[in-house]
């Protein structure tokens, strides 16, 4: 287990005042202008050094990401874009960091922003957090109160950070619909390229980067890249906040080391397996963009990016869903395909039409109301709107689509069966009614 | 996508404007952008004027933010009816929106979505006496918490079909009520308390600046090794300006310090080679070896080839002859040859071709200890 040491997110809880003055003393804005003066390069090398993968879902080099701004401006300002548009089912993770660690957040902003020479930080927080985004507003008060950011701050790097609020649509969470509704448009996703580095909000260079990946980076900037990357494994390092929802004893947020197991996780953290681990059926561990595995191997799986990416699943946002032997598993996949369904933005065609298709579907299956060669066919309507859309919303609500049959076939087809052993007076379907 | 419309015009007020309270909140929200990118401030507005309105966006309001952000109409509708938080329609005065997404749905949602409908009848309808209406929405991020709803602007976790059912009550009452967990959690930390972040030192302070060591120590290292290069550097200046004193040997093989060190004459301001030797060194062509001499340094002989090849004489004029020794003698042996072992003429016989004393001892830099 992670000692408490090491923990980043010493607020995790809630347990103490989210107030600056106590996050001062968890250690928030703690040498903060001793760390700038170290310069824009080093603290770009000690992120890279770290190791840090972007903790929003796809797992991208943090230190990287960074460096892709331009070093010298071409006269349009940067900007720097926190993505709080937390919407991926099963994760619930930043909404702790932006209630109980707000200052930790906003010391990240301002450090990667010194980092790519951007002035002004938006933190565009999902619409349904008002709360959160009362406590986020009421600490960037406290810290331009106390001049730790603004145009005349203690730091001597003018700065400037504001807190946007959006109005409920997960597609928000994708960088570049993000943009579009920071600018007061519909949350379309935008083709790429140019990449936001380039063309970014308002047409200037714009690193957009999860709560989690800014929030860590002034204890890792402090601490040393070497300390982070000296926790979990190799390509997989540091800590990471795991939601674990669904069907364990204690749902909780935890903060813990990339690479522990699921069991070690559930049973040190969650209180064990509700109903023992026998009881187990399959785990979706990285929110409901990712497919599902099954019991046998998820059970001693390390929780890292690459041992969940080898199971054909992905660590997404380490949001652990745990499903026991009382979920009805294809309706559970099927309420996902619906959630799809509702948050596509309609712009690319085998998005808006195929994750209704996919849904009506799946509903048909969850019932056994189906054709066995449907199963297949769905199979194959998946993988065609996989990858042939604009952003990965497409491939979000394919994916879980194919973990179910990938695993489950003969559970579908068992519940076919039963459905057409038994007399109804209306015919079955065709797949696309 | 979903499909959204705006109410019926029979629903729709006559007009909206906002109250003067709310249009200066407006203008501060619109400074937050670039000049000329007021637009950004859309949705905030669309914001205050559902709340203005009593939960829900009346085409009105929308059109009255877009003149308000210069936007056209249609623009500011596109979001309007895009963002699934905008209530196009008259909601109840508690709206309670039911996440019903997997994590929920796997741990309670339905019983409470059955629960709200047999109470409030079906979804997107306002109750009888105007307090409620209810929405099964997507994921609101509480997972850890599920099931969970959200009434109006605050969160209600860790639910139950009964303690929702309180809740209803307590809030149409006026009642007070607790937001976020029914249960008594603080927020997600595992029911019943969790086993970490138990460290009193995370939260007293003493832990401030401790990370600090790591750029001393740091610090400390690269501090060493120039005090390192420093004192290398100044026993080089010493032993230029204060050579060692020469002391007694007692006949010990000491080595002792020299007086014409280069060192030390550069010290002392005069040029750290000798003239002449620079001399010799810059002729080139001319060998440095002194006249008659085989090797630089040797002594001027008697009969040296060397002297013989100077004089214009062969140097092996008398055939074989390589030794001035006269032939019965014996030849010098090398002094550590194990040839000389027992051989009483192992101490070598003084050859004739003495070498010269050297002008002077090699300098010899002062190791630097």
């Amino acid at each position: 287990m992670l000692a408490d040491q090491d923990r980043i997110f010493t607020n995790l809880y809630g347990l103490h005042s989210p107030g600056l003055e106590a996050a001062q003393k968890r250690g928030a804005w703690d040498g903060t202008k001793f760390l700038l003066e170290m310069g824009r390069d080093w603290i770009i090398d000690e992120m890279k050094a770290s190791g840090l993968r972007g903790r929003g879902g796809a797992g991208f080099p943090t230190g990287l990401k960074w460096s892709f701004m331009p070093k010298k401006s071409d006269g349009r300002p940067h900007y720097l874009v926190v993505n709080a548009d937390e919407s991926e089912p099963g994760t619930c993770k930043d909404r702790e960091i932006m209630r109980h660690d707000p200052h930790l957040l906003i010391e990240g902003c301002m450090l990667a922003s010194f980092a790519m020479a951007a002035h002004a930080c938006y933190i565009y927080i999902r619409g349904e957090y008002v709360a959160e985004k009362h406590a986020l507003q009421r600490a960037v008060d406290e810290a331009y109160a106390a001049r730790l950011v603004g145009q005349d701050n203690v730091h001597g790097y003018p700065f400037d950070i504001y807190v946007h609020h959006g109005a409920g649509a997960y597609i928000c969470g994708e960088e570049t619909a993000l943009l579009e509704s920071l600018e007061g448009k519909k949350g379309m996703p935008r083709l790429k390229p140019p990449f936001p580095a380039n063309m970014g909000l308002y047409g200037c260079p714009t690193t957009v980067n999860n709560v989690e990946s800014i929030a860590v980076a002034g204890t890792i900037l402090r601490r040393g890249g070497a300390w982070f990357a000296g926790l979990g494994g190799k390509n997989n390092t540091g800590t990471k906040l795991f939601c674990v929802s669904g069907h364990v004893n204690k749902p909780c947020n935890v903060e813990e080391e990339l690479g522990i197991t699921f069991r070690e996780l559930v049973d040190k953290h969650c209180g064990g397996m509700r109903g023992g681990w026998d009881n187990l059926l399959c785990s979706i561990p990285g929110g409901s963009s990712v497919p599902l595995v099954p019991a046998e191997q998820i059970i001693d799986a390390k929780m890292d990016f690459d041992t969940l990416r080898n199971l054909g699943s992905g660590l997404g946002t380490a949001a652990v869903i745990v499903l026991d032997r009382s979920t009805d598993i294809v309706q559970a996949i099927a309420r996902i395909a619906y959630f799809y369904k509702h948050e596509s933005c309609g712009q690319c065609t085998p998005c808006r039409e195929g994750t209704g298709w996919m849904w009506r579907v799946m509903l048909r299956m969850a019932e056994g109301r189906a054709q066995k060669r449907e199963i297949d066919m769905l199979l194959d309507v998946t993988k065609q709107i996989e990858g042939h859309t604009i952003c990965a919303l497409g491939d979000a609500a394919a994916w879980p689509i194919q973990g179910l049959i990938r695993h489950f076939r003969p559970e579908i087809e068992k519940r076919i069966d039963r459905y057409s052993a038994n007399p109804h007076s209306d015919a079955v379907p065709m797949a696309a009614e | 996508m979903s499909n959204r419309r705006l109410a019926p015009a029979s629903e729709q007020p006559e007009s909206f404007a906002f109250t003067q309270e709310n249009a200066a909140w407006a203008k501060g929200q619109i400074e937050k952008y670039p000049e000329g990118r007021q637009a950004s401030a859309v949705i905030p507005l669309l914001w205050k004027a559902q709340e203005q309105n009593g939960g829900w966006l009346p085409r009105r309001a929308i059109e009255a933010v877009a003149d308000e952000l210069g936007m056209p109409h249609i623009r500011v509708l596109e979001v309007a009816t895009f963002y699934t938080m905008f209530a196009l329609e008259p909601v109840g005065r508690f709206w309670i929106q039911l996440c019903g997404t997997v994590p929920c749905d796997s741990c309670g949602a339905r019983e409470l979505k059955g629960m709200l409908q047999a109470r409030l009848g079906p979804a997107g309808h306002v109750s009888a006496d105007g307090n409620f209406s209810w929405l099964e929405v997507e994921c609101l991020g509480a997972c850890c918490n599920a099931p969970m709803v959200q009434i109006n602007q605050d969160y209600y976790e860790d639910l139950t079909p009964e303690s929702l059912g309180t809740l209803m009550d307590d809030l149409a009452a006026g009642r007070p009520v607790n937001v976020g967990s029914q249960t008594g959690r603080v927020s997600s930390e595992p029911q019943g308390g969790a086993a970490t972040l138990s460290d009193p030192t995370l939260f007293d302070g003493s832990r401030v600046g401790a990370w600090r060591q790591r750029f001393e120590d740091k610090n400390k290292a690269e501090g060493d090794e120039a005090r390192a290069k420093d004192e290398a550097a100044s026993t080089e200046a010493r032993a230029a300006t204060e050579p060692k004193i020469a002391k007694p040997d007692a006949g010990r093989p000491v080595e002792r310090p020299v007086s014409d060190a280069p060192a030390q004459r550069a010290a002392g301001g005069d040029a750290p080679i000798k003239a002449d030797d620079h001399a010799d060194a810059a002729e080139r062509g001319r060998s440095i070896a002194k006249h008659g001499s085989a090797r630089p340094g040797d002594a001027d002989v008697l009969d040296s080839p060397a002297k013989r090849v100077a004089e214009g004489e062969p140097a092996g004029a008398e055939a074989g002859a390589q030794s001035d020794l006269p032939r019965d003698a014996v030849p010098p042996q090398p002094e550590a040859s194990g040839a000389s072992e027992n051989a009483p003429a192992a101490k070598p016989s003084e050859p004739s071709t003495k070498p010269a004393e050297p002008s002077a001892k090699p300098a010899k830099s002062d190791p630097a200890t």
